[in-house]
């Protein structure tokens, strides 16, 4: 090393010692980055919590550069999103990313919470850090919800809708919760400000304020070690086991433990590029117009499943499915740590945690995937654009056809399929002459009843008998027309009736 | 200097005693001029979140046009502008509501979000039925509840026909809690 070597390292040496007198930065990254993790932390099934930060990092970013273009007014917002997807250079991409990173955020988030709850990371010491993040996963949810809504579109706006006719329903303080909601009496400018001060202002700002309360908890208590099955949880000696454990078979978390967090980010981004690229943004949709009342109004993924709910529970259940389920659910995730404080960690020998996230799963997998299919929302232009195959025409006498033809332009098929086609609010009519017979079927379309309306002051007696003979005659061929088990003392004539009508039956 | 001497109490002299009551004492001050001017502060601040609520604006009558835009016995959208709008509201104050005019002067002036989630609903003439798209509520053409999730009938407008003009009261979202 020539003298010349020599100086310039020694200058830069002096320069580094410089800032560590002032900054005391060895000390920081002890106390941070270098921090000692259990060697068994390092795990393929620890790496969703940095995900989630990344997420959040991505948001933060690609909201930064969104709002240098976006302006949040009713009458400019719808106009500024599509001058970012049509005309701002890579405008578009940065939506999307910020679109499909706001899903990734929450599923991640969700996968993180899982992982924490099935190791058993939330028992003593550590009930803060999981309070924390149940906050955390509120906020994120409340910033998916209100950056629905920055896309001032006819689903944000109906979608707005249905969160006020939600506030509406809380008792008492109802129409106050309502106006503070909208920012006024009705959807409008000063909504959307709203929601853009809470989007881009308050909701990050307690979102940071919460992570790094977080990550300072997980620093101060350590990263949970990957439980072993037998191992037990005693608040009296845990603190002192796992300093021990760390001591004496830990590793710094960085460079040590935090290649696969690196690999699972990397492939992440990766992921969210390729969404943002390939599928691109949501919307905007047609205009926040409320004289456009052809919007359906379905919310971002995220929340489907909560629509899907209120679609499915049965009638008057709302003010259950609002405010009991969320209490509820607000009590066993900020209980959690308390009621389950001790003890085993490893998820093999905590059947019904396992039984409790595998329902968790499914329930809000299968309302999720019910809400993307939507069979419940009436298809609102079933009935004028919904073909009819040949196979539930042909062969119909003259009466049964004029009900064929009153079953479409009544409406019906909005909410019922023929042959799969239509709406699947009310059951498919494809084989409706196997289930019900003439006197139920006359009673059911006078009276309603279920999730139909009465359309008896609606239909003439003799418009009622040509629809009902066409719905009897609606099954499959060498089937068995419906008997009515409620008058027995006709089965003779009802089923005398059925063979009669066979040839007619199906195609 | 070491931190230690920050945290360190100094010795319970007659002397050091009485200036640590004069530091309480400026203690004491400081935290009930800040007190005061946090209340000075915060009173507004609170008046201004809370600001929609307090100042309600009076619900004026104005007119959907005049009555012969309503044939007799039909349903029809009207689309009004939102009498309170502001500049910056855009296309949102476009508002409609859906009018039955019965015959003659009777009419019922129905809102066209349903009762249940808020859904735009749809009239449909041939069935005569008002339907939702988004969990298949429907009303009958009275605003009757006819089906469907929905716990009550279309929310209704009061309305008034003046000088040959049908005037309603409206631009307040319709809800469970304040109905029209």
């Amino acid at each position: 090393m020539s003298a010349k070597e020599r100086r310039i390292i020694s200058t830069l040496v002096n320069v580094a010692m410089w800032f560590e007198r002032r900054l005391h930065l060895v000390k920081v990254w002890k106390a941070t980055g270098g921090h000692p993790i259990p060697k068994s932390s390092a795990s393929w099934f620890y790496v969703f919590g940095s995900m989630t930060l990344l997420c959040f990092t991505i948001q933060v970013l690609t909201g930064i550069l969104l709002a240098l273009v976006y302006i949040p007014s009713a009458s400019e917002a719808y106009q500024s999103l599509e001058f970012l997807n049509y005309r701002q250079e890579l405008g578009w991409f940065l939506r999307a990313m910020h679109y499909w990173g706001s899903n990734c955020m929450v599923v991640v988030m969700f996968f993180h919470m899982t992982q924490v709850f099935l190791w058993g990371a939330y028992k003593h010491p550590r009930e803060l850090t999981w309070i924390s993040g149940v906050v955390l996963l509120f906020l994120t949810l409340a910033l998916s919800f209100t950056g629905q809504v920055m896309r001032f579109d006819s689903d944000a706006y109906w979608g707005v809708g249905i969160g006020a006719a939600i506030s509406g329903r809380i008792p008492i303080i109802g129409a106050q919760v309502v106006n503070l909601l909208l920012g006024g009496p009705i959807i409008g400018s000063d909504t959307l400000s709203r929601f853009f001060a809470l989007h881009v202002f308050v909701l990050p700002g307690a979102v940071l304020a919460l992570v790094s309360l977080h990550l300072r908890l997980v620093l101060l208590k350590g990263i949970n070690e990957y439980p072993k099955p037998g191992v037990q949880v005693r608040k009296e000696t845990y603190s002192k086991d796992y300093e021990e454990m760390v001591h004496k078979d830990g590793m710094p978390f960085v460079p040590n433990g935090i290649g696969k967090d690196v690999v699972a980010n990397g492939l992440l981004l990766l992921v969210i590029i390729a969404l943002a690229v390939f599928v691109g943004p949501k919307g905007p949709e047609i205009p926040a117009d409320p004289a456009q009342i052809i919007s359906e109004a379905k919310p971002d993924y995220p929340f489907l499943w909560l629509l899907s709910a209120a679609a499915l529970l049965p009638n008057g259940s709302e003010i259950i499915l609002f405010f009991v389920v969320p209490l509820i659910a607000v009590i066993l995730l900020f209980g959690l740590p308390f009621f389950s404080n001790q003890g085993e960690k490893h998820y093999s020998r905590r059947p019904i945690s396992v039984i409790v996230v595998m329902l968790t799963y499914l329930v809000i997998g299968l309302l999720t995937y019910a809400g993307i299919t939507g069979p419940w929302s009436p298809h609102m232009e079933a009935w004028s654009g919904t073909p009819t195959k040949p196979e539930f025409i042909k062969g119909r006498s003259p009466v049964e056809l004029q009900g064929a033809l009153l079953v479409q332009s009544k409406q019906c098929r909005n909410c019922h399929a023929i042959g799969e086609e239509g709406g699947h609010r009310g059951p498919d009519l494809s084989a409706v002459g196997t289930r019900m017979n003439e006197p139920e079927l006359v009673r059911q379309v006078i009276q309603g009843g279920g999730n139909m309306p009465a359309y008896g002051n609606n239909l003439t007696p003799q418009e009622v008998k040509a629809m009902v003979s066409y719905l009897v005659s609606l099954r499959p061929p060498d089937t068995i027309p419906a008997l009515n088990p409620a008058l027995p003392e006709k089965s003779d004539h009802v089923s005398a009736g059925g063979p009669a009508k066979e040839p007619q039956a199906g195609g | 200097m070491t931190p230690n001497e920050f945290e360190s109490h100094p010795p319970a002299s007659p002397e050091a005693k009485s200036y640590s009551t004069r530091r309480d004492f400026l203690l004491q001050i400081g935290l009930v001029l800040n007190a005061v001017a946090a209340f000075m502060i915060g009173l507004p601040i609170v008046g201004f979140i809370l600001s929609s609520l307090i100042k309600s604006t009076p619900r004026i009558w104005f007119s959907l046009g005049p009555v012969s835009k309503f044939p007799e016995g039909a349903m029809r959208l009207a689309v009004y502008e939102n009498p309170y709008r502001r500049e910056a509201d855009g296309e949102t104050a476009r508002l409609t509501c859906w009018v039955r005019r019965i015959q003659g002067d009777q009419f019922t002036v129905f809102a066209a979000n349903c009762t249940h989630l808020g859904c735009p609903v749809r009239w449909f003439e041939e069935s005569q039925l008002f339907l939702c798209p988004c969990h298949g509520g429907a009303f009958y053409a009275d605003g009757g509840h006819a089906a469907g999730p929905p716990p009550r009938g279309l929310y209704v407008y009061q309305h008034k026909v003046e000088k040959g003009e049908l005037q309603i009261k409206a631009g307040v979202l319709p809800t469970l809690a304040s109905p029209s």
